[in-house]
């Protein structure tokens, strides 16, 4: 596995002494933070697991019923930096959500966190960089955490984690996260990121044409006008030209900005099914 | 021979097929493809719940639950029949 060219730093994150160091698992202790850091990823990634791992925490993971239906916070100290940690639900995408993963949606556009890492799923990756691609379009602080590397080498698959960490212009970090291989790497890269060391490049789309641009342009200021301090108006403003129900509703009752305490909120409710 | 194009909700458990169309527009679209679900992909039927929807299909290498207004959207051909027509 080649991380050393996407995080030089890291070069001696490895050896466990130096990790013991550099990681001071907090538990539920999340105060004073230097950074709020999300996990986010397609459902059953391993987003939980990195979440024990780093945190020391008890996350229920595992299948259903271990699938995460609410968000849970964490903290550790990693470099003398204090971070809280988000756990979301596993989400497919941020465009078309169900229930459960609008309480992940809302908090990666609207909780404003420092880094985003996506966990995706090394065996089903053309799948799992739906998510990925959709998230760069909002945030250029991303982590790619690539895990189940082991299920992975299990299937003979090889992942060219460097040539994607180029493609999508955001660190890669293979990680068996199970067995807590690559998470001294993927603090490293968290950490990077997060101070603005390591200047991403995030892989976006650019296809509209002039005339729809103009308009979400326009949308936008007024969006921004109307909402102040709300993040990511460009892509509501997105939404809004597409007609996306459930934000024309949140903008006509001007809930948009508190859709994040929003998320607490709906994390009571019972887990739906999977998907749809 | 002509391809017998079906929709997915007739598709009989363990049948793979390939996705033809996606007859839906605006969110409803998107949400399919969102799940994985495009014109091309491989999709097979592998178990209904008790009452028979929703019901769940392989895509791309996860279960994903449908319920039977969204696979009546889904045409697809199975998977012999388009190869026997090469
Ligand atoms: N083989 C292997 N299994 C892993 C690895 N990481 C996590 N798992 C397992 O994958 C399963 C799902 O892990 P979770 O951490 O619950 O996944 P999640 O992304 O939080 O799932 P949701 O909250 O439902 O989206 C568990 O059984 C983990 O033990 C890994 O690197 N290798
Ligand atoms: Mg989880």
């Amino acid at each position: 596995m080649n991380t050393d060219a996407v995080m030089p730093k890291a070069a001696c994150a490895t050896c466990s002494l130096a990790q013991n160091a550099r990681l001071i698992k907090l538990g539920i202790e999340t105060g004073g933070w230097d950074y709020v850091v999300a996990l986010a990823g397609n459902p059953n990634t391993g987003k939980s697991t990195v979440f024990n791992a780093v945190t020391g925490l008890r996350q229920h993971t595992g299948n259903w019923p271990g699938k995460t239906v609410t968000r849970a916070e964490g903290g550790f100290i990693y470099d003398g930096k204090r971070y809280k940690l988000v756990d979301l639900p596993g989400t497919y995408s941020l465009l078309s959500t169900s229930v459960d993963e609008e309480i992940a949606r809302d908090f990666i556009l609207f909780g404003q966190p420092h880094v985003t890492v996506v966990v995706v799923d090394a065996t089903r990756l053309e799948r799992n960089l739906n998510l990925v691609l959709q998230i760069l379009e909002i945030t250029d602080r991303v982590v790619v955490c690539l895990n189940l590397m082991d299920e992975a080498e299990r299937h003979g698959i090889k992942v060219d984690d460097r040539a994607l960490a180029r493609d999508l212009g955001v660190p890669v970090v293979p990680t068996v996260a199970r067995r807590g291989e690559g998470i001294p790497e993927l603090l490293a890269a968290i950490a990077q990121v997060a101070s603005g060391e390591y200047a991403t490049r995030p892989h976006r789309i650019r296809h509209l044409d002039p005339e729809v641009g103009q308009a979400v342009e326009r949308l936008t200021r007024e969006i921004e006008k109307t909402f102040k301090g709300l993040p990511n108006a460009r892509w509501v403003a997105m939404r809004l030209l597409e007609g996306d129900e459930r934000i024309i509703e949140a903008v006509r009752k001007h809930e948009l900005g508190e859709l994040a305490p929003a998320a607490e909120m709906a994390s009571t409710m019972q887990p739906a099914l999977e998907t749809a | 021979m002509a391809v017998t194009v079906q929709t997915l909700d007739t598709l009989a458990p363990g049948q793979k097929a390939v996705v033809k169309d996606l007859a839906v527009e605006g969110l409803e679209r998107r949400r399919l493809m969102d799940l994985g679900i495009l014109p091309g992909t491989v999709i097979e039927p592998e178990l209904k719940s008790p009452l028979g929807d929703p019901t769940a299909y392989l895509v791309r290498g996860t279960l994903i639950a449908l319920r039977r207004e969204q696979a009546r959207h889904i045409h697809v051909v199975p998977l012999e029949e388009e190869q026997d027509e090469h």
